[in-house]
């Protein structure tokens, strides 16, 4: 029994080993990111990273000081001239979902710096549509965010839409 | 409230009037909001017009359903205000690219602006109105009569009217979710739903203070002023623009001065009008009687006389 014991966790630390420099860059930069912080509204959208990295290659436009090359933003780098990777990259590892509850600004107003710091859907947002209308990426809402039915009901779109008015005139003939 | 509970309040309020408005009116300093006031900062460079806010405006508060589907981008061909059906409204302003300005389309956020001093209030002769000490001005329209002085009154033209109901009219407006929300702690609808981040939810000093911070950061991408930080006396909801306030429709003509302060020395006079006013000229009024009385008197006198002979 033991000696199976040993044997497997042995090969499972092999394993490790091996994989290891690869597991950590695949969890570094992952090929594809799934957003499903609003999927009680929206499909979930498929980023892909992999595609983003090979447009912009600069990691610092999106990532900050927090992996790739050196921070070059002249706000940033009042703090941050010589700040190095951090063991947080992925966007939702700082921008909490939820800035403004009572227990959030408590916590904002101990901070001298970062007070702004956007959400974790400010920062999509603001970071995707922020590049794409420079760069003519998709910037329509539903470019990306396909609606699910409780969406629908929301923007009373779709099977949703308003009845009485606006529809009157593509009936003439009733 | 039925019309003969409002004539029944109106004699009531006539009489209190005298002695209630000036101590009201002369009260009213330079108050600059409750210290633990919540407030939103508007951010005008952030929008991009998606509408989200009216839609979750329009669910949170149960409102009737709208006319065009909130992701229909027609909508913004015309200049939109605030109505019975829809508490906040997006409009669209073309901008020409100029002076390092960006150019192309604003999106302006219309909604009540909660001010410190709020007109609205002021004008309310029957006392609807509230400013709550979370920021939010709200109204009790079980007493309100619907006379519309808050609607004029208003300087950001905010109040809506329901014109559909034709017994009970009241005025209808933006609560900043109040009932449901600010006073939980929660931030409104709207500014949860925003995905571009465009509303930004808490303390108005602190507010103050990350729009500053903004304006110092990135100075050429605002104008350096927060519209609402004095306007009117200021006001909760406050905003930053990169194109000069006036060209998206905001009035940057009303001074800092609240509302109040243009009529409170015209309210000071009103109940010296009505208390020494009526005892004044009633006196004038004997004196005066006097004399035609003594001169009556003398004429009949005469004609008694007259008469005799």
């Amino acid at each position: 029994m033991y000696a199976v014991r040993n044997w497997l966790t042995g090969g499972v630390l092999m394993m490790a080993l091996i994989a290891a420099p690869a597991a950590g860059r695949a969890s570094s930069t992952p090929d594809s990111i799934k957003l499903d912080s609003l999927e009680q509204l929206y499909e979930n959208v498929k980023f892909n990273h992999k595609k983003h990295i090979m447009l912009v290659k600069d990691c610092e436009q999106c990532h900050h000081h927090t992996t790739g090359t050196l921070v070059q933003d002249k706000n940033c780098v009042r703090c941050h001239k010589n700040s190095g990777a951090t063991a947080v990259v992925s966007c939702r590892g700082c921008h909490a979902a939820q800035t403004f509850t009572a227990a959030a600004l408590r916590e904002k107003n101990k901070n001298n710096y970062h007070m702004d710091k956007l959400s974790l859907k400010g920062a999509y947002h603001q970071g995707c549509m922020g590049c794409h209308s420079k760069s003519g990426g998709p910037t329509g809402c539903q470019d990306c965010h396909a609606l699910k039915k409780t969406g629908e009901a929301l923007y009373n779109a779709g099977g949703n839409a308003p009845k009485h008015a606006g529809n009157a005139g593509k009936h003439g003939g009733h | 409230m039925k019309r003969r509970d409002f004539l029944k309040a109106c004699m009531i309020c006539g009489a209190a009037t005298t002695l209630g408005v000036s101590k009201k009116a002369w009260g009213a300093g330079s108050f600059e909001g409750y210290p633990e006031g919540m407030g939103v900062l508007v951010d005008l460079t952030r929008c991009v017009g998606c509408r989200s806010c009216e839609a979750a405006c329009n669910k949170e508060q149960k409102l009737p359903e709208p006319d065009a589907p909130f992701n229909d981008q027609s909508v913004f061909e015309d200049k939109r205000r605030p109505t019975e059906k829809a508490y906040t409204v997006v409009n669209r302003y073309e901008t020409k690219k100029e002076n390092g300005a960006a150019g192309g389309p604003v999106y302006r956020k219309i909604q009540c602006n909660h001010c410190n001093e709020p007109a609205c209030l002021t004008s309310c002769f029957v006392n609807a109105y509230t400013k709550t000490k979370e920021g939010a001005v709200i109204y009790n329209p079980k007493i309100c009569v619907g006379c519309r002085n808050c609607m004029i009154a208003c300087p950001f033209n905010v109040p809506g009217y329901s014109y559909s109901s034709a017994f009970n009219p009241v005025v209808k407006k933006c609560i900043f979710c109040y009932d449901t929300r600010l006073k939980n702690g929660k931030p409104p609808a709207c500014v949860e739903i925003c995905p571009q981040e465009v509303l930004t939810f808490g303390h108005r000093k602190d507010l103050l203070k990350i729009g500053h911070e903004r304006i110092r950061e990135t100075p050429d991408r605002y104008v350096d002023h927060i519209y609402g930080e004095r306007e009117v006396g200021g006001t909760s909801w406050l905003y930053l623009s990169g194109t000069p306030f006036e060209q998206v429709g905001f009035d940057t003509t009303m001074g800092n001065e609240p509302i109040i302060s243009n009529v409170k020395e015209f309210l000071g006079t009103v109940p010296m009008v009505l208390a020494i006013w009526p005892a004044l000229f009633t006196g004038f009024h004997l004196l005066a009687n006097r004399k035609q009385e003594h001169g009556e008197q003398g004429h009949d006198h005469a004609k008694k006389e007259d008469g005799k002979q």
